[in-house]
């Protein structure tokens, strides 16, 4: 069980500003949740870059070079069609072998961003999430700027503040949620 | 909503004002909106309960659906001896519109990506739609060459696994090119659809009342909550399905165009076929966005986010293509007279004045004339002028393909072997039956998600209002409690100035 201490901005300059503050005061995890994405809010957070396109490049290579090994095996080496005395190694025939190459470097690479970035990243699907016990925290999809701090305990003497701070970083809602985070 | 004001006309100005407003480009965004009104008036439609017209057209389509689904049955319960196909004319009507349709979806992909990695701002209201149209293009032009197996239920053959047979496809077979192509071009354009409809989804979610609403769209998003540390890696992720999915466009319709440039025939063997190719799909692609976006945006009133500004762009992707296309036809016509061979002579003197040469001009009035009204900005501008144009192009885009493949092969080498096609109305039936198909999957949609991708142009919104604020421009996208003026814009990416005004024509 995890406690969300969750405060509603309304315009962005304040949402980063208060991101950097509580960022700087050590009250917890934090995160912010936006419509769109903001610029600055990775700074103001902390976030590393992300590593996605590290994942992509591995798919993409290997399915690439799959694919090539796939075409290789069928045609040259499991069943070898010999057409016009092309025979020879890896290298047989490869420029009718590039077209499928690099359509399967591609797919790879299309479904890494799709299915590795969902499950792996955001770890969704999730339908569930501590924050939706909040009715008012549909507005993060919609029109407002939220920030969540996010603490093991569920210390009231330990949340006051927070939700203090919040207030006084200008948000005009402030809410404490509960809920599992796994 | 505010109505969408008469737009300039070219004509001689009477004032600098007027001179400057005739130079003035149309808006992105039309209107003072926040937030809020956008995504009112952007979600207002998929609430709202379906219309009468709605109605209309959906049993049309389904009808048309249903008379797909006949001939279908026919073809597979009776073999493909029920189309007008013969030897030597082996393909006809099915690989026409396997092209035809692949063609159509490549404006989509070409909006959506090529358009994104060149910043071009004014795709951002209608990629959603043109994504849509590509995905529901694919899935009919996929249906022709699985029909055309003639024993549709071995279709899983052409997949290399491990069989009985011990055997395995011939991966030097364009054809086996064009199954790889084709299933990656659908996979891909269906992942990057989707990744960009999870954040408009959970808008549809969180505005949604009533419980069977917030199930299915919070199921549909995946219980996503615009987490800062989500969009860290899905600003990525988006970005590189866009860059990835750029060659893919250009590749597949070059695989397309293998199929028949990698033969003997006259008329195919020719190396201009995969630019030529790639600029004909881009050019009826766009024709058919223009077809379908401008009822849409009358009647689900979207005008403010699919302005005059983006339709005389696609109007002018569209006279650039034509004369690719234009391009290409005469260099076709000119590599056979220069090949010196009498073969290749022969199919292109028979295209201009043979059986089908009533096909090979509709096709040339309509690809190579028609676009050059764009020249002008009235017809650039004036909607049921480009919308009567685009409909000639689509036309003109499926004589092209009717014309290379039928008429190529319907005199080839040997004079014993010739012969014509005429469809009878199995084959001509399934074509008019993916057109009804293709219509009803874009109802549905239209109807049950964002048909403009809502998160983005809240984005937009307020990249425009920061630019707006740094270069002084009207205050008409400024919007009540927009960012200081100077501040950084969306994306962490300094906010370009918008471009100064300048003369369009040439």
């Amino acid at each position: 069980m995890s406690t969300f201490v969750l405060g509603e901005f309304s315009t962005i300059d304040a949402v980063l500003k208060a991101a950097a503050t509580l960022r700087d005061a050590r009250v917890g995890t934090l995160d912010a949740y936006s419509p769109y994405p903001l610029p600055g809010m990775e700074e103001a957070l902390g976030l590393h870059r992300s590593k996605v396109p590290l994942m992509a490049l591995a798919c993409g290579v290997s399915g690439a070079c799959g694919g090539y090994l796939l075409q290789w095996w069928c045609n040259a080496y499991d069943y070898p069609l010999n057409v016009g005395n092309r025979l020879t190694g890896l290298t047989v025939g490869w420029p009718a072998m590039i077209p499928i190459t690099f359509e399967s470097g591609i797919l790879a690479t299309a479904l890494s961003l799709f299915f590795g970035t969902i499950v792996f990243f955001f770890k969704l699907p999730r339908p569930y999430h501590p924050v939706f016990e909040s009715e008012a925290f549909r507005s993060a999809s919609l029109d407002a700027f939220w920030i969540s701090v996010e603490r093991d305990d569920d210390d009231a003497a330990a949340v006051a503040p927070i939700l203090e701070k919040l207030r006084a970083l200008g948000a005009r809602r402030v809410e404490t949620v509960r809920g599992p985070t796994e | 909503m505010s109505a969408v004001p008469a737009h300039p006309v070219v004509r001689a100005p009477t004032t600098a004002e007027a001179a400057r407003a005739l130079l003035e480009e149309a808006p992105i965004i039309e209107g003072e909106h926040d937030d809020g009104t956008l995504n009112k008036t952007l979600l207002d439609y998929v609430w709202k309960k379906p219309g009468k017209g709605w109605w209309l057209l959906f049993l049309l389509g389904m009808g048309g659906t249903g008379f797909m689904l006949l001939t279908m049955t026919v073809t597979i319960a009776r073999g493909i001896g029920e189309w007008g196909n013969n030897i030597p004319i082996a393909w006809a009507l099915d690989i026409t519109n396997f092209v035809w349709w692949i063609g159509i979806g490549h404006a989509g992909t070409l909006i959506s990506a090529i358009l994104l990695l060149f910043q071009q701002r004014w795709r951002t209201s209608i990629n959603r739609f043109a994504e849509a149209m590509t995905l529901f293009a694919v899935v009919c032009a996929g249906l022709y060459p699985v029909l055309h197996l003639g024993r549709p239920w071995l279709a899983y053959w052409l997949f290399p696994y491990p069989n009985t047979m011990q055997m395995w496809p011939q991966f030097k077979s364009p054809l086996m090119w064009d199954v790889f192509a084709v299933s990656t071009y659908l996979t891909t354009s269906l992942l990057f659809w989707y990744l960009g409809l999870i954040p408009d989804l959970a808008s549809l979610r969180d505005a949604s009342v009533g419980r069977k609403r917030r199930l299915v769209y919070g199921f549909l998003a995946f219980g996503w909550r615009g987490s800062a540390r989500h969009w860290n890696h899905y600003k990525i992720a988006y970005l590189l399905l866009a860059g990835i999915a750029t060659p893919l466009v250009v590749s597949v319709h070059t695989i397309v165009s293998f199929d028949f440039a990698t033969s003997v025939l006259p008329g195919w063997h020719t190396t201009i076929f995969p630019p030529y190719f790639v600029a004909g799909a881009v050019f009826s692609g766009f024709a058919m966005v223009i077809t379908l976006i401008v009822p849409a945006r009358r009647f689900m009133k979207f005008k403010h986010v699919v302005t005059m500004r983006h339709l005389e762009a696609m109007n002018k992707v569209i006279l650039l293509t034509g004369m690719i296309v234009a391009y290409g036809y005469l260099m076709e016509h000119f590599f056979a007279w220069y090949s010196g061979d009498p073969y290749e002579f022969f199919v292109f003197a028979n295209r201009r004045g043979g059986p089908y040469s009533p096909v090979f001009w509709l096709m040339v009035f309509c690809n190579i004339l028609v676009p050059h009204i764009f020249w002008f900005k009235k017809a650039r501008t004036t909607i049921w002028i480009m919308w009567v144009a685009a409909l000639f192009i689509n036309v003109g885009m499926w004589c092209e393909r009717f014309v290379i493949i039928v008429t190529s092969l319907h005199r080839d080498f040997l004079p014993s072997s010739w012969s014509m096609y005429f469809p009878t109305w199995v084959d001509g039936g399934l074509f008019i039956g993916t057109l009804f198909f293709f219509g009803t999957c874009f109802l549905l949609f239209l109807k049950f998600l964002p048909a403009v991708a809502i998160t983005e142009i809240k984005e937009l919104r307020h990249e425009l209002a920061h630019a707006a604020g740094t270069s002084g421009a009207p205050p008409s996208h400024e919007p009540p409690g927009a960012g200081e003026p100077g501040a950084p814009g969306p994306f962490g990416v300094p906010v370009p100035v918008p471009r100064a005004p300048r003369g369009r024509e040439g």
